[in-house]
């Protein structure tokens, strides 16, 4: 009976934990990120020439990437990770359900902050396949987001011509880029944690409110942002060092745009 | 009030066990397999608690081992490269060709003892066993299939319907159950039954005075890299095989390490079963253990990533006379297991 004690207490303490917030602020609720993928100020259609910043024009076939271990942090400081395991999306330019993403079982705050992996992280990408399921299936097609030959997730895929990409490779482009740190010898590392600050704008979650955060995703930040390279000199980037500027690049895509509450 | 919540708990153990199909309970649950460590082995590195081996389970991996539906025009079978009386490997073949007869860049390696590996391949570029058939499926010159493909093809027959059932409880099939199944058949093909095991274990085998001697010049000259009773340290080493020019076509782990340092370097190779697994290197240039030696004697390149044990002192190699190589070529044939090239548990037929 040595926890009785605890039991005494315990009503007190949530009582005084009550006292102390805003009664609105008690509970549950959802929040749905979107990820809209752009080219500047339009919307991206795959198949339709655009123009990067070297001049170079190009258009996209393709475009995969994985958001995964986010966290949502509220105007006041207080932090709530996504559960691991229920962390990991594929967002797909191809595929308009998988471009919002619903996180539930949130406490109930006013949050002003997103952060997230674009990629897997190291622990997951060695984890047994039984803990990898879904859209983290190694067994994925040929056209997937895994290396079969180099155990690894490719976090970020994109893929398309220009007429500045070589003929030889048909005008084509290729970004593929993973790597989570190596397994056991330390390798190229591609994971990248993108924090969203949406200043003065909250996603107010509630039992009864289902903000809706809206990103934009940029793609012509990758040709120029901090570092600017040509689709001429670059047109295909994948297991390679070079993959490191691409990804520090892709970092600084994701830009809030609005929240919807 | 413990005890009132063990209560509780157990009543709705009971309810719970009221309202399960009565069929289900009657079925047979797939039959543990017990897989005997050899004592002269270290820890194996496979977790088989996460995949704990069945009776069911491993004649599954072994019915899609042998079965050529794995590969895109369904003409080959991890055993079509994998054969058995050469210990698993492509036996005659330098590098192997796999789908129309496309060739590959390297020797394929023998199928043994894989649960003591920590990485896989020549490259190491694989890091669990159950992530290596997706290797083979996936290369283009090799299976070039799709693996979700592969998951279609499975569930259009009943055959793998009924048997992916007796071995997970259930028809569904899916790309972990898939590969599990395929872990659980290479798990038990364990080569541990050469004289030299038996002589190791002290199980009354005797070796020649010739094998003995071999023994103690293996030792003295090769066992730094091939160590342990798996006969490798499953290190990556630059063993001087590769010219500078063949550096540049097969820069080995330096492709998955990116690390300058590793340019050459491949994964040291276990010798069991050697005398069966010719040719040897990772390109498979070497039709001989005679080879093999000779090469190690005096044909040794010295590139910037040269594993210092075979440059002592300016002295590239490993020096042999003709009378040690052939004791060591006596030693190596201790290592051949009789037994694991005819087991009938791995054979196709």
């Amino acid at each position: 009976m040595k926890f009785s004690y605890l039991y005494v207490i315990l009503p007190f303490l949530l009582f005084l934990a009550g006292c102390d917030d805003d009664d609105s602020l008690q509970g549950e609720g959802q929040l749905t990120i979107e990820f809209d993928n752009r080219i500047g100020e339009e919307n991206l259609e795959l198949n339709t020439d655009y123009t990067n910043s070297s001049g170079e024009t190009f258009r996209i076939s393709k475009l995969n990437y994985y958001i995964s271990n986010i966290v949502l942090t509220t105007n006041d400081g207080r932090e709530f990770t996504v559960p691991q395991e229920s962390s990991y999306f594929l967002i797909m330019e191809n595929e308009e359900e998988s471009q919002e993403i619903v996180i539930d079982h949130i406490p109930a705050g006013n949050y002003n902050k997103i952060t997230f992996v674009i990629g897997v992280d190291s622990i997951r990408s060695t984890m047994d396949i039984s803990q990898r399921q879904g859209v983290l299936d190694p067994a994925q097609g040929h056209d997937g987001m895994y290396w079969t030959w180099n155990s690894g997730y490719i976090f970020f895929k994109m893929e398309g011509s220009s007429p500045a990409a070589p003929a030889d490779q048909d005008n084509k482009f290729y970004y593929h880029i993973g790597g989570y740190g190596g397994y056991d010898t330390k390798s190229l590392n591609n994971i990248r944690v993108r924090t969203i600050d949406m200043g003065a704008s909250l996603a107010q979650v509630r039992t009864d409110k289902k903000p809706q955060v809206h990103l934009h995703v940029d793609v012509l930040e990758l040709f120029k942002n901090p570092t600017p390279f040509t689709i001429a000199e670059h047109s295909l980037v994948m297991f390679s060092d070079f993959s490191k500027t691409v990804s520090g690049n892709y970092v600084n895509m994701f830009k809030f745009d609005h929240v919807h509450n | 009030m413990k005890r009132l919540l063990t209560y509780c708990f157990l009543l709705t153990t009971i309810f719970f066990g009221c309202s399960d199909d009565p069929i289900q309970t009657e079925e047979k649950n797939p039959a543990p397999l017990h897989l005997s460590l050899p004592a002269n082995f270290p820890e194996p590195v496979y977790d088989l608690t996460v995949n704990p081996l069945t009776e069911e389970g491993v004649a599954l991996g072994k019915m899609l081992f042998y079965d050529p539906i794995l590969s895109r025009n369904n003409t080959i079978s991890c055993g079509f490269c994998h054969q058995q009386q050469t210990a698993f490997t492509h036996h005659g073949h330098d590098v192997s060709h796999g789908i129309d007869d496309k060739l590959g860049r390297r020797n394929s390696l023998p199928i043994q003892n894989l649960i003591w590996y920590r990485t896989f391949f020549w490259d190491g570029g694989v890091h669990n066993l159950d992530l290596v058939p997706l290797n083979a499926i996936a290369n283009p010159v090799e299976m070039d299939e799709d693996t979700q493909n592969i998951i279609t093809k499975l569930q259009a027959q009943q055959r793998y319907k009924d048997q992916f059932k007796l071995a997970f409880g259930t028809e569904e099939i899916n790309s972990t159950k898939f590969l599990q199944a395929l872990s659980q058949f290479l798990a038990t093909m364990v080569s541990s039954d050469s004289p030299y095991d038996k002589y190791i274990r002290g199980e009354g085998q005797e070796l020649t005075t010739d094998q003995l001697e071999g023994h103690v010049l293996f030792k003295q000259h090769c066992a730094s890299c091939h160590a342990t009773d798996l006969f490798t340290d499953q290190s990556y080493r630059n063993n001087g095989f590769s010219s500078s020019t063949d550096l540049i076509k097969d820069p080995g782990r330096e492709e998955i390490t990116l690390n300058p340092e590793d340019r050459g370097k491949f994964k040291v190779p276990s010798l069991r079963n050697v005398e069966y697994t010719a040719p040897y290197m990772h390109n498979g240039k070497l039709s001989s253990l005679e080879e093999v030696l000779e090469f190690y004697s005096s044909g040794v390149h010295l590139t910037l990533t040269l594993d210092p044990l075979l440059n002592v002192d300016g002295q590239l190699g490993i020096h042999l006379t003709a009378d040690e190589k052939k004791k060591i070529i006596q030693f190596l044939g201790t290592l051949s297991d009789a037994k694991f090239l005819s087991d009938k548990r791995f054979s196709e037929y």
